[in-house]
C-alpha cells in the first residue's frame, strides 16, 4: 500500500510542535500499529501510552484529526485520504508527545463514596437481570477518558476541575445510585459537590464513547432527575413529609464513606 | 549509595491485576501499610482482557456441581501435573471469592432467581463459569481497582520495578523501580514483597498479551533465588484473530464456543469430531446431533468437541492448518452467526461483535471468523507453597499467573481469574501473618539498588549498540518458530544456542537514545532482561521435558510418558541475572492424599 | 451538610497541556450542524412570534368545514378569543392575542427540554460549538446557576404538556366529530391529528417522563410494572430527538394550514 505521512505532536511541558513522519502502511491497520513502526523506524523515543491494541484497556486515547479516539480502534483506511495529524489529549497536562497525566481521574474516583451493601445473605445476594442490566452498560467503560478529555467544561475551563468530576464519573454515581444493593445516597453530594449542574448534556462524551455507553441518556439526565427529586421538586419533597418516609438522604445524614 | 526517592511499607506489591489488588485488599484489611507498583496505570492490567467469566463451583446453574467436581476438572485439564494442594484449595475457596466480589458492587448476569449465572467453558463438566457478558475481567478489575481506592492504598502508577532487594541475611527486603514519566528512580523498603507481575507472552510474535506481560516478575525472582516451574507449559489459545495481520493474535473468548459456536475447516468439516482423546472419548459427543442436543440441555447429549480443553483444540486446528485445510489466512473457521440469532449474539458477545465488525470488518452475526492459536498464557511460574503462596526467599510472595503449579500442564478456560483472587488473598493474608510475627529485613542491600540502576541506564552511554525493538522483534520471531505450539529437540536446540549466545550478546549491547522521561525505548530496554531469562528458561524446560503433555507438545516425542508426569522442571539461576548461570532440575509432584486421589480415580 | 470525601490525590491546575493552542485541529465540516440548527430554531422562533401575535386566522369554524384550530392559540383563554375557539371561560380584559396566554407552556417546555438544551447551548451559545471545538466563553458555570437553574423544573413543564396535548387531542377529535353536524375527514383532521401523535410522541419519549414513570426506582424487580413501562418508553426516549425536530416543524405547518385556510387562502379538502 502507499506511504502515509503523520502529522505528529511532539513535546512536553516546556512546549512543543507537530513533527511529519512518511511511513509505509499495511492493509487493516489501525493508527497504533502506525504509531509502532515509527517507533520501531524513525523515532524511537516517541511516547504513547498503550497496553492490549484491542479496544479493551482504554490506554491509546489520543486526538486524531482533532476528535478524541482510542489509537487501537481508528483503522487508517476509515480515514479521509492525506496527512492524518496525531496530537494528545487536551483536557490534561502533557506527560510527553502523546502522553498525558491524567490523576485528575484518579483523583475524582478517589472521592466516589463506595457501594454500601447489606451484610451478605447465606448463599449469596438475590439480584435480577432486570437489576443489574442499567449497571452493567456503565460498567462496561475501560476508563479511556476520552468523555472527560471531550468535556469542555473542563477542557476550556481549568478552574473546574477542582469542583468538577466529568463523564466518566457520572455514570460511576449513576450505577451506583441505580446498584439494586447499595444503601448510600449520593444524590446532594454529585450536586454539590461533584458538579452535576455544570453538565451541560451537549453529549459529546457519548459521542466518542468507544464502548457506546448512552452517558448522557442513561446515566446524567437520570442523575439530573434524581437531584431534582431530592432537592428541587416540591412535590417529591411533600410526598415524602406526607409518607413520612425514612430514607435518608444525603442532606440530613452526610454521605457515609466506604466501610 | 545515591539519594532516590524512597517509600517504605510493610508489604509491597508488584502488578495491579486481579492477583496484586486482591492481596492488596487483604493486607490492607489487617492495617497494613500497603503500597502498589504497576508499570501501567491503574485499572489497565492484563486481566481486563479475560472475557468469559470466572470458574467457582457454586451450583447455580447445575446444583450437581461441587468443589470436588472442579477440582477433578482442573487436574485432569493440567494433565495431573498440577500442584493438588492449589487445584483443592482454588476449587474450595473461589465461590466464596465470587461472592465477596458483589460485596463490592460487581454485577454479574443472573439467573431467572436471581443468583449468578454460570455459562459452559471448555474442560468444565457443569456450567461453572460467573460471568459478565464477554468482559468478565474488566467486572473483576474494576471491582478490586474500586474497593483499593475506597481504602485509601497507594497506588505507584507507571513506575516500573527493576529488581528486587535483599537484606544481608538473603531476606526480600524490597525493590527498586523507575517512574515512568520522569525517569526518575524510586526505592521500597518493604517486610514482605508480593509479585503479582502477570504473564510471559509478549515474548511470542502471535499473543494474545499486551506489551506488559514481559515476565517481569518470572525474571526477578528467579533473579532473587526463587524457583521458576512448569516454564515449558505455554498455552496457546486455539482462538485468537488471524486476520487482518495488525491485530493477528487478538483473543477470541472462548465463550464463543460455549454458546454454541463450532470449528470448521475449509471444506465446512466440524473437524474437532476427529481429533477427541481416549481420556475425554467418554464424555464427547459422537456425532454433531448429539453434540447440538447438549447445548440446550446437558443431559440430552455429551459435550462437543469444540469444548475439549484449549489444549487439545489448539492441536487440531494446527493440524488443520498443516494438512492444508485451513482458511486464505492460516486459521480455521468459527462459526456461530449461522448457529445463534444475531440479537442472542449481540447480546452474549457484545465485545466479539464489536472486535470483529470494527477491527476486521467481518459481522459475526451473519459471517464465520477466521481464527487461530494465539499465545495466551503460561502455566508455569514461581515455585510456591499452595497455602501461603510464599516462595523459598524468605518475605517474598507470589500469586496469579507468575506463580506456578496451580494449573499442571494445561489451565482451563475461567479458571485464571478465580486463581487470581483466591491465591491473591492468601498471598495477603500470609504476608501479613509473616510480618505481624515479626518477619522482616534487617537492612537494604544498597548495593543492589545501585547495580540495578547502573544496568538500566547502561544502553544509554553504550556505543554502537542496538536498537530494543530489533531485538524484541528477532527474539519473538525466534520464540515463535522454534518454541511454539509444536516443538522438537532440534529446532529447541537452535533457540538455546541462539538465547545464549547471540541474544544475550545483542541484549547486553542494547542501545538507546532520547532522555528518560517516557521513552518507550528505553522501556522496551529495560523490559529485554525479564524477557530473555524467561525466554531461556522456557526453552530448557522444553528441551528437559521429553514428552508431549498439555501446553507442551513434542513433535519427537508426540506421546505423554509417565515417567515425565511424576515432576516439574524447576529452574534455577546463579549470579541474579540474564547473563548467569541457568539450572534445572527435576522437582517431585506432592503426593496426593488418599481422598483426593479416591475422588480423581471415581471419575474414570 | 454534605460531607466531602477527601481525595488522596491532589488536582493539580493550570499544568501546561500538549497540542497546539488552537481552538481546534477538526478539520471536517463540523460547523454544519450548529448552523443547521441554528437556522431551523431562529426561523421557528421568527414564525410561532409573528404568528402568536397575529390574533386573527387562528380558528375555523364548523358551519364551513371542519372546526379547525391552530395549536398556538388552543385552548383559547381569553374573552377576546374569536366565537366558538373559546372553551367556555377566559381572561376577562385581556387586550393582546390569546396565544400569549399558553404559549408560555409549551415554549417552556422545550426550552428546558434536554434534546433542545443540547441543541441550542451548541449552535447559539457556542458553548461547545461542536464536539472538541472550543467554547466561546472564557468562563463557564452550566446549569448550576440562576436562571439555567430553572431547568429544574422541566418535569413541570411536562406536566402541563401532557394537559395541552390532550386539549389538542381533543381539538382534533372535535375536528373529526361535532355534536349536531357528526363526522367527516378532511385534510385539517389529519393534520390536526398528526400534530397531535407528535406532540403525544414528544412528551412521552421525554426523559423526565422515562425517569417519573420507572427510571427513579433502583429495584426493577421489586416494581414490575414501572419496569414494563420503563422498557416501553426507553426506545421512544432513543429517539426523543426526531420527535422534537418533527413535532417543531408540524406543529407550525399545522398553524400555518389553519391559518391559510381561515384566511380563505384554501380550501380544506373534504375526504369523505
Amino acid at each position: 500500500m502507499a506511504d502515509v505521512t503523520m502529522r505528529i505532536w511532539r513535546g512536553d511541558a516546556n512546549g512543543g510542535d507537530f513533527q511529519e513522519y512518511t511511513i509505509a502502511q499495511n492493509e487493516g491497520e489501525v493508527v497504533l500499529d502506525v504509531i509502532h513502526r515509527i517507533q520501531a523506524t524513525e523515532a524511537p523515543d516517541l511516547a504513547c501510552r498503550w497496553n492490549c491494541k484491542a479496544g479493551k484497556c482504554g490506554s491509546c486515547s489520543a486526538e486524531i484529526n482533532g476528535k478524541p479516539r482510542l489509537m487501537c480502534m481508528t483503522r487508517m483506511d476509515d480515514l479521509p485520504e492525506g496527512t492524518v495529524t496525531v496530537a494528545p489529549m487536551r483536557t490534561f497536562p502533557i506527560i510527553r508527545d502523546l502522553v498525558t497525566d491524567v490523576s485528575f481521574n484518579f483523583a475524582m474516583a478517589e472521592r466516589i463514596p463506595a457501594v454500601l451493601p447489606p451484610p451478605m445473605p447465606e448463599g449469596g445476594y438475590r439480584m435480577f437481570q432486570e437489576d443489574v442490566e442499567r449497571g452493567q452498560e456503565f460498567r462496561k467503560c475501560i476508563e479511556c477518558f476520552l468523555c472527560q478529555d471531550v468535556c469542555h467544561v473542563i477542557r476550556d475551563h481549568e478552574d473546574n476541575k477542582e469542583h468538577y468530576a466529568g463523564p466518566r464519573f457520572f455514570i460511576r454515581y449513576a450505577e451506583l445510585e441505580m446498584h439494586p444493593l447499595d444503601t448510600n445516597d449520593r444524590r446532594d453530594y454529585v450536586r454539590q459537590e461533584m458538579g452535576l449542574g455544570y453538565c451541560n448534556i451537549t453529549k459529546c462524551c457519548t459521542e466518542v464513547c468507544p464502548e457506546h455507553i448512552h452517558i448522557t441518556d442513561n446515566a446524567i439526565i437520570p442523575l439530573k432527575e434524581r437531584a431534582v427529586d431530592a432537592h428541587y421538586d416540591p412535590i417529591a419533597w411533600l410526598g415524602r413529609k406526607i409518607r413520612r418516609q425514612t430514607k435518608r438522604t444525603a442532606a440530613e445524614a452526610g454521605v457515609q464513606p466506604a466501610p | 549509595m545515591t539519594e532516590y526517592e524512597h517509600h517504605d511499607y510493610d508489604v509491597l506489591i508488584i502488578g495491579a491485576g486481579g492477583a496484586g489488588l486482591r492481596a492488596a485488599i487483604e493486607a490492607k484489611q489487617r492495617g497494613l501499610r500497603v503500597g502498589i507498583v504497576t508499570k501501567s496505570l491503574l485499572g489497565k492490567a492484563h486481566t481486563v482482557m479475560a472475557e468469559g467469566g470466572m470458574a467457582a463451583a457454586m451450583g447455580n446453574v447445575y446444583p450437581e456441581d461441587n468443589w470436588q467436581v472442579h477440582f477433578r476438572d482442573t487436574m485432569r485439564g493440567g494433565k495431573m501435573l498440577n500442584n493438588y494442594r492449589m487445584a483443592e484449595l482454588h476449587a474450595k475457596e473461589a465461590p466464596d471469592r465470587v461472592y465477596e466480589l458483589e460485596q463490592w458492587g460487581a454485577l454479574f448476569d443472573r439467573t431467572k432467581d436471581g443468583k449468578i449465572l454460570q455459562r459452559d467453558f471448555g474442560g468444565h463438566r457443569y456450567a461453572r463459569l460467573a460471568h459478565v457478558g464477554d468482559r468478565t475481567g474488566l467486572e473483576l478489575i474494576r471491582t478490586l481497582q474500586q474497593k483499593v481506592v475506597s481504602m485509601g492504598t497507594d497506588v505507584f502508577m507507571e513506575c516500573k520495578v527493576l529488581r528486587l532487594v535483599h537484606d544481608s541475611a538473603g531476606r526480600i527486603a524490597g525493590a527498586v523501580a523507575y517512574w515512568r514519566p520522569t525517569g526518575e528512580f524510586v526505592t521500597f523498603r518493604a517486610k514482605a514483597v508480593i509479585l503479582a507481575t502477570g504473564g510471559v507472552g509478549k515474548s511470542w510474535k502471535f499473543t494474545s498479551n499486551s506489551w506488559e506481560s514481559t515476565g517481569d516478575g518470572h525474571a526477578m525472582a528467579l533473579w532473587a533465588g526463587a524457583e521458576l516451574i512448569d516454564m515449558e507449559c505455554i498455552q496457546f489459545h486455539p482462538t485468537g484473530m488471524v486476520w487482518p495481520l495488525s491485530v493477528r493474535g487478538l483473543l477470541v473468548t472462548e465463550g464463543v464456543r460455549g454458546d454454541g459456536g463450532v470449528l470448521k475447516n475449509s471444506n465446512g468439516e466440524r473437524f474437532m469430531f476427529n481429533y477427541v482423546a481416549d481420556m475425554f472419548r467418554a464424555e464427547t459427543a459422537e456425532s454433531e446431533e448429539e453434540a447440538d442436543k447438549w447445548y440446550a440441555d446437558h443431559s440430552a447429549g455429551r459435550r462437543p468437541p469444540d469444548l475439549l480443553p484449549r489444549d487439545e483444540v489448539a492441536r487440531a486446528i494446527n493440524n488443520e492448518v498443516k494438512s492444508g485445510r485451513g482458511t486464505p489466512h492460516g486459521g480455521v473457521y468459527l462459526d456461530i452467526g449461522s448457529r445463534r440469532s444475531a440479537e442472542y449474539i449481540r447480546r452474549r458477545l457484545p465485545s466479539m461483535y464489536h472486535q470483529f465488525m470494527e477491527l476486521a470488518g467481518v459481522d459475526i452475526t451473519r459471517e464465520m471468523m477466521e481464527i487461530g492459536p494465539t499465545c495466551h498464557y503460561i502455566m508455569g511460574g514461581v515455585k510456591v507453597d499452595a497455602d501461603t503462596a510464599a516462595t523459598r526467599v524468605e518475605g517474598l510472595y507470589a500469586a496469579g499467573e507468575v506463580a506456578g503449579g496451580m494449573h499442571g500442564a494445561n489451565r482451563l478456560g475461567g479458571n485464571s481469574l478465580s486463581d487470581l483472587v483466591v491465591f491473591g488473598r492468601r498471598a495477603g493474608t500470609a504476608a501479613a501473618d509473616y510480618i505481624e510475627g515479626g518477619g522482616g529485613p534487617v537492612d537494604f542491600a544498597t548495593g543492589e539498588v545501585d547495580a540495578a540502576i547502573a544496568e538500566a541506564l547502561a544502553p544509554f552511554t553504550r556505543e554502537g549498540g542496538e536498537s530494543p525493538y530489533d531485538i524484541q522483534r528477532d527474539l519473538q520471531e525466534m520464540m515463535q518458530a522454534n518454541v511454539g505450539i509444536i516443538r522438537n529437540g532440534a529446532e529447541l536446540e537452535d533457540a538455546l544456542v541462539q538465547l545464549d549466545g547471540t541474544f544475550t550478546e545483542r541484549v547486553a549491547n542494547v542501545t538507546v537514545t532520547g532522555g528518560r522521561a517516557y521513552n518507550p525505548g528505553w522501556n522496551l530496554a529495560t523490559d529485554l532482561p525479564s524477557m530473555i531469562t524467561v525466554s531461556k528458561t522456557v526453552t530448557r524446560g522444553a528441551i528437559g521435558r521429553e514428552e508431549s503433555r498439555g501446553g507442551h507438545t513434542r513433535e519427537d516425542f508426540p506421546k505423554a510418558s509417565a515417567e515425565f508426569g511424576t515432576f516439574n522442571l524447576a529452574h534455577r539461576v546463579s549470579g541474579g541475572t540474564y547473563e548467569g548461570e541457568f539450572s534445572v532440575a527435576r522437582s517431585p509432584l506432592l503426593t496426593m492424599p488418599d481422598e483426593l486421589k479416591a475422588l480423581l480415580e471415581e471419575a474414570k | 451538610m454534605v460531607a466531602v470525601l477527601e481525595s488522596r490525590t491532589t488536582v493539580q491546575l493550570g499544568g501546561r497541556r500538549g497540542g497546539p493552542d488552537l481552538a481546534t485541529l477538526r478539520g471536517d465540516r463540523w460547523w454544519v450542524q450548529p448552523i443547521v440548527t441554528m437556522s431551523i430554531l431562529t426561523a421557528f422562533v421568527v414564525y410561532s412570534t409573528w404568528a402568536a401575535f397575529q390574533n386573527r386566522n387562528y380558528y375555523v369554524g364548523s358551519t364551513v368545514h371542519r372546526d379547525l384550530i391552530s395549536p398556538f392559540y388552543s385552548p383559547c383563554l381569553s374573552n377576546n378569543c374569536v366565537p366558538g375557539s373559546s372553551i367556555g371561560f377566559g381572561i376577562h380584559g385581556w387586550a393582546w392575542s390569546p396565544a400569549l396566554i399558553i404559549l408560555l407552556f409549551p415554549l417552556g417546555f422545550r426550552l428546558t427540554c434536554y434534546y433542545y438544551r443540547r441543541s441550542y447551548y451548541r449552535a447559539f451559545w457556542w458553548s461547545p460549538p461542536a464536539c472538541a471545538v472550543a467554547d466561546a466563553h472564557t468562563s463557564y458555570s452550566g446549569e448550576s446557576r440562576f436562571p439555567l437553574l430553572m431547568h429544574n423544573a422541566h418535569r413541570y413543564f411536562f406536566y402541563f404538556g401532557l394537559i395541552l396535548n390532550a386539549i389538542l387531542t381533543y381539538d382534533a377529535f372535535r375536528a373529526f366529530y361535532q355534536p349536531g353536524i357528526g363526522w367527516g375527514v378532511t385534510v385539517g383532521t389529519l393534520v390536526l391529528s398528526v400534530n397531535a401523535v407528535l406532540l403525544w410522541s414528544y412528551s412521552l419519549s421525554c426523559h423526565a417522563c422515562r425517569h417519573l414513570c420507572g427510571g427513579q426506582s433502583r429495584s426493577f424487580s421489586k416494581h414490575p410494572t414501572r419496569y414494563r413501562i420503563w422498557k416501553f418508553l426507553t426506545p421512544l426516549n432513543a429517539k426523543h430527538m426526531n420527535f422534537a425536530w418533527a413535532s417543531l416543524i408540524f406543529v407550525a405547518l399545522t398553524d400555518v394550514y389553519v391559518r391559510l385556510v381561515a384566511s380563505g387562502a384554501l380550501t380544506d379538502y373534504r375526504l369523505f
